[in-house]
């Protein structure tokens, strides 16, 4: 299999002043290149922690995190992140948030943040800074300044769940865009389970206390999918029936049954 | 699969988007301006037309408070012997060399305070002690030091323009959003780069504000200098004009101490709309 992204044994503990809690227990998953994975589960399930730990954002963790067979260490730039709040540089205008230290004189790089720039439909705002953009807007230039890197994958972080649900079923058709344009891996965090099944070749669900993967469930609706289609709905409601069992089972944890 | 059509609530004419931008930051129209200056001007008008009023009317003694016209015309007198511009370039000359010093040793140390705590943990004690120091406790031991000539009225200036630089800038780079430096470790950014893409501009409006306090402390500090003893300068000038009782000399210094101070202020307020211009803030 070729995998870009292996994940294995993969334990996570926090100090909290009420001891030691597992956000993370046995983590096993295998990216295959150019795969869009979706990441769901409850809140507190530890889905965020996960990307940072394949960010190279958290090195305090047992097991192995492997990208391209090599040991994460460290964050860098063959790892893109999106964050949920764009952190844009406020100071600096479109262009140069998505160029950042690569110099814009440079014929060659100004061919590339170009190219990013119409890719993600941002042309006429290159010289806007960050406080003219509106909330999509803003996304997609953190989208391109990750992509304009190469990165061998992508981690986004719920990247849409502050938009509403107009601009954000747009951005879900202009990250499928890219991805099918780049064949860029894609893992993605999300609490929306349409986005979820929307997006990826295969859906991974969580379970909270400890974050376990509880399941997985492929998607092999061919692109572009409609949301109201029968199979959609289908492999919606067997996505939503799992998560529905996670969830029964953490209402009878925490009610002591 | 394509979404070729762009969806104009959402993305809207880049034409549109951008010249709305433009617009809440390009000037001013006209009649906007000259409305904001009346409003500035009516008080200080309003004020010198009735102190004016009252000194024909013989209300007020002239030694006490001169006439505006009696400050004009002593200022012509002063201005077309040159004798007023000399003061003034001795003067300007003190406070940008007392600020130039104090001032840029403030940013030095906030910069490095901000950047290193070890830095800050062996440096700033000692200067939050001296900053509680008062010019006027502290200006015999200067004389005492370096006497009376220009040595100990830069020191003076320049303890005055060090802290709020310090302070502020200190404060600026240590205000710096912690989740940038998330992405700027993600993105590889150089020590170097990480200093000038974010700390820097992150740390500027507060570098911009101590500038302005500490532009106004050294002209300030400039009259303790001054006053403290000189042969020349503006202070000299109304220290020398009291002792012959010429009042309306006195109000000649104190209005150019005011217009210079205010024109300096000014020029720091103009970089500030320049280099912030990126700021999403509150405008009233």
């Amino acid at each position: 299999m070729n995998a870009i992204l292996q994940i294995d044994h993969l334990n996570k503990t926090f100090d909290t002043p009420q001891g030691r809690m597992q956000a993370l227990r046995s983590i096993k998953l295998n990216v295959r290149r150019g795969e869009f994975v979706t990441i769901i589960g409850p809140s507190g399930c530890g889905k965020s922690t996960l990307l940072k730990i394949i960010a190279g954002l958290d090195t305090d963790h047992d097991g192995q995190v492997l990208l391209d067979n090599e040991q994460v260490t460290k964050p860098s730039i063959d790892k893109g992140f999106v964050f949920q709040e764009h952190r844009l540089f406020p100071w600096l205008t479109v262009e140069r948030n998505i160029a950042v230290d690569w110099p814009l004189r440079d014929p060659d790089v100004r061919r590339k943040v170009d190219e990013m720039i119409a890719i993600v439909r941002l042309k006429g705002f290159e010289k806007a800074y960050p406080r003219e953009l509106s909330g999509g807007m803003s996304q997609r230039v953190a989208i391109a300044r990750a992509l304009l890197r190469k990165p061998k994958v992508m981690l986004l972080d719920e990247p849409f769940g502050a938009l509403d649900a107009f601009t954000r079923s747009h951005m879900q058709e202009v990250l499928l865009d890219i991805w099918q344009q780049n064949q860029t891996t894609m893992i993605l965090v999300t609490h929306d389970i349409d986005e979820a099944v929307f997006l990826a070749n295969r859906v991974v669900i969580m379970d909270a206390r400890p974050g376990t993967i509880r399941n997985m469930v492929p998607v092999d609706l061919p692109y572009p999918r409609k949301k109201s289609s029968s199979s959609f709905q289908e492999l919606r409601r067997i996505v939503l029936s799992e998560f529905e069992r996670v969830e029964e089972l953490e209402l009878m944890d925490s009610s002591g049954i | 699969m394509s979404v070729s059509t762009t969806k104009p609530l959402l993305s809207p004419a880049p034409g549109e988007e951008s010249r709305a931008a433009a617009q809440a930051t390009a000037k001013q129209p006209r009649k906007e301006r000259w409305a904001v200056l009346w409003r500035g001007a009516a008080l200080p008008v309003t004020v010198l037309a009735a102190w004016q009023l009252a000194a024909m009317l013989g209300l007020i003694s002239p030694t006490l408070l001169p006439a505006p016209s009696a400050i004009a015309s002593a200022a012509w007198e002063l201005a077309v012997s040159g004798e007023l511009f000399e003061h003034m370039h001795i003067s300007v000359y003190r406070a940008v060399v007392g600020f130039a010093l104090g001032g840029g040793l403030g940013l030095v140390f906030g910069v490095l305070s901000g950047l290193f705590r070890s830095f800050e943990q062996s440096v700033d004690p000692t200067v939050q002690m001296f900053r509680m120091v008062p010019h006027l406790a502290i200006t015999p031991l200067f004389i005492l030091w370096f006497g009376f000539g220009e040595l100990s009225k830069f020191l003076l200036i320049a303890k005055g323009a060090f802290f709020p630089l310090y302070v502020n800038t200190f404060l600026g780079i240590r205000n710096a959003d912690s989740k940038l430096f998330d992405v700027a470790r993600i993105l590889e950014l150089s020590r170097w780069k990480q200093i000038t893409l974010l700390v820097i501009p992150a740390a500027l409006p507060n570098v911009l504000l101590g500038l302005r306090l500490s532009l106004g402390v050294a002209w300030l500090g400039l009259v303790v200098a001054e006053l403290m003893g000189s042969s020349e300068g503006i202070g000299y000038l109304i220290m020398d004009a009291r002792q012959f009782t010429q009042t309306s000399i006195v109000f000649v210094g104190i209005i150019i101490f005011a217009i210079v101070g205010k024109a300096a202020d000014s020029f720091v307020r103009y970089l500030e709309k320049t280099l912030l211009k990126w700021r999403d803030t509150y405008s009233g």
